[in-house]
């Protein structure tokens, strides 16, 4: 439904007499699948919304191609507008219309007939449990129905494709899970979901399959279970007292069952196959070895793992 | 034929808006009439003119040339408001004409600059100004070039600098020698002949001249074709510019 190869695109901004170069994506390539929900995981000016925007034909690339719902980005920008949707992060509803009036128009922009406009938006109000407000100004709804109305707006036209660009950013939870009810919705009427997010929990609950960006590159790509296996199991995490790191270092690195080690200021942290038995053998390791023993955490990996192995940082951190 | 629908899809909805929030309407006529009935008393002796009716015939075109200068000049401020609240976007990723996003908002602005321009002539029909019809409707599509050109201008430079703090004082410099060099206020025929010359290159200048011919009743006069000419010439050139920026405008 999407395939690009090499995408790429950099911004030059002016900071007073000089000039930066900011290389926002860096050769990015790309396949979602037909009726999926593809998700973009990566921390803020990773290039997730520079990705989209140039998929969505608002900036050229700078190189590179793709293939949008089967047409051509570059040769037929026009034919790739009339079958996506695009909602963006910044929202894209204007204070003093009426949802219903930001519908009919966004479907009357599609050549749609005013009378089927009507009925369509009616439609699409219903479908998002907003036709309560639907004739109020969008400056008195709720954080959570103003993202409600970007979305039907994002979707009345019936696209195959619809890109959202993190949808659920600023939410309460509550909010949170129920727009995930309709972007789950969304993929059951056949559209291809096109997320971003930089929450991990969104990326692994909600998403078919995705990539993790960073700096402008994509660093990893799967399913949320597979990335997660790929990177070699559990992670045990041992919080030592100042100093003693280096020596459970020194203890565990040659433990067979440990994987791989990393030594932090606060502890050491190891990847293990299985953590239920590998918490024993680390302990009766340490004893051994006479450090004094901290903390001992199992955890099971998540994306924020795979983010960190793949990149050396936290995504959490920010 | 997509292009007329786009056009008047974008114009019913900023039409709509703009209807909804009639202070406009106060602000806009409130303005001139200070300056009809304030300044306008001024002018006889300083035009050394015989009658009222004389110097409202100076006047009266000279003020709706300058409200469709300055009204075009500003209306960039709310496309950055849309701008801001993603809207521009939003149509942007839809197969609209891009010209249509332009001339919907700009034929809004010419609108309601006629709007401004007949309640002002009508109230100056009380100070005895007299003019006929058919030249009237002739200075109206004058000032509709003006606000056309100077309107879509303003969202081009709008799109281009993308906030409030560069697009005001960008515009007040474009105005404010536009207004000094264009005799609007008050004609240059008393000006050195150095200031004439100045006010030759501006293509206001031209406007206005034509639009007090056609308020004298000489519509034989080059001042109203040529007025004319230069101002649909301009105007062209800035619809085309101006619609370019909608085509490319990043964010
Ligand atoms: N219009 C622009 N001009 C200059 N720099 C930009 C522009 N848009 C994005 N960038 C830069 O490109 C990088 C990627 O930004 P973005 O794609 O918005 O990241 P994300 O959506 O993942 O947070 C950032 O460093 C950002 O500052
Ligand atoms: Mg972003």
């Amino acid at each position: 439904m999407i395939e690009t190869r090499g995408l790429r695109k950099s911004f030059t901004s002016r900071q007073g007499r000089e000039k930066k170069v900011v290389d926002a994506v860096r050769g990015v390539d790309l396949d979602v699948a037909e009726g999926e929900i593809f998700g973009f995981l990566g921390p803020n000016g990773a290039g997730k919304t520079t990705t989209l925007r140039m998929l969505a034909t608002l900036i050229e690339p700078d190189g590179g191609s793709a293939t949008v719902a089967g047409a051509d980005l570059l040769k037929d920008p026009g034919e790739v507008r009339r079958r996506i949707g695009y909602v963006a992060q910044g929202g894209s509803t204007w204070d003093d219309s009426t949802a219903r009036e930001e519908l009919v128009l966004q479907t009357r922009l599609y050549g749609v007939r005013k009378s089927e406009a009507l009925s369509r938006a009616q439609r699409v109000l219903d479908g998002f449990q907003l036709s309560e407000y639907a004739d109020r100004k969008c400056k008195t709804y709720s954080g959570g129905q103003r993202r409600r109305v970007d979305i039907a707006l994002g979707i009345i036209h019936e696209p195959s494709v619809v890109f959202l660009d993190e949808p659920t950013t600023g939410l309460d939870p509550q909010s949170r899970a129920h727009m995930w009810d309709e972007i789950r919705r969304l993929r059951t009427e056949g559209m291809t979901v096109f997320i971003t997010t930089h929450y991990l929990e969104e990326a692994d609950a909600l998403c078919d399959r995705l990539s993790i960006m960073d700096n402008g590159e994509i660093v990893a790509s799967g399913t949320p279970a597979a990335l997660k296996r790929e990177i070699s199991g559990d992670v045990v995490r041992v919080g030592l007292p100042a100093g003693a790191a280096a020596t459970a270092a020194e203890v565990l690195d040659t433990a067979s069952f440990v994987n791989k080690l990393e030594t932090h200021d606060d502890g050491v942290r190891l990847y293990v196959d299985d953590g239920a038995t590998a918490i024993p053998l680390i302990l009766r390791a340490l004893d051994a070895g006479d450090v004094p023993l901290g903390t001992i955490e199992l955890h099971r990996p998540s994306l924020d793992d795979v983010f960190l192995t793949k990149t050396g940082r936290s995504l959490r951190e920010d | 034929m997509k292009l007329l629908r786009d056009t008047g899809l974008i114009f019913e909805r900023q039409m709509q808006l703009l209807l909804r929030n009639p202070v406009w309407i106060f602000v806009g006529v409130f303005q001139p009439v200070m300056y009809l009935l304030l300044f306008a008393p001024l002018l006889k002796p300083a035009l050394q003119v015989n009658s009222n009716a004389e110097a409202y015939e100076i006047f009266v075109p000279g003020l709706l040339v300058l409200l469709a200068i300055f009204g075009g000049l500003f209306q960039g401020f709310g496309l950055i408001a849309e701008l801001r609240a993603g809207v521009i976007e939003r149509s942007r990723v839809t197969p609209v004409s891009r010209l249509a996003l332009l001339l919907g908002r700009s034929l809004r602005d010419v609108v309601s600059l006629i709007a401004q321009a007949v309640i002002i002539t009508l109230l100056a029909l009380l100070f005895d100004l007299r003019v006929f019809i058919g030249y009237l409707l002739l200075a109206y599509l004058m000032l509709a070039l003006i606000s056309l050109m100077t309107s879509a201008v303003s969202y081009g430079v709008a799109l281009r600098v993308k906030s409030e703090d560069a697009l005001a004082p960008l515009m007040n410099t474009v105005a404010q020698p536009v207004l000094l060099l264009s005799g609007i206020l008050l004609p240059l025929t008393f000006a050195p002949g150095w200031l004439q010359g100045v006010a030759d290159w501006n293509p206001f200048s031209w406007a206005v001249d034509g639009t007090r011919a056609l308020f004298r009743g000489d519509l034989g006069s080059p001042d109203v074709w040529q007025g004319l000419v230069i101002m649909a010439v301009l105007a062209v050139l800035a619809v085309v510019w101006a619609a370019r920026e909608f085509a490319r405008s990043v964010r």
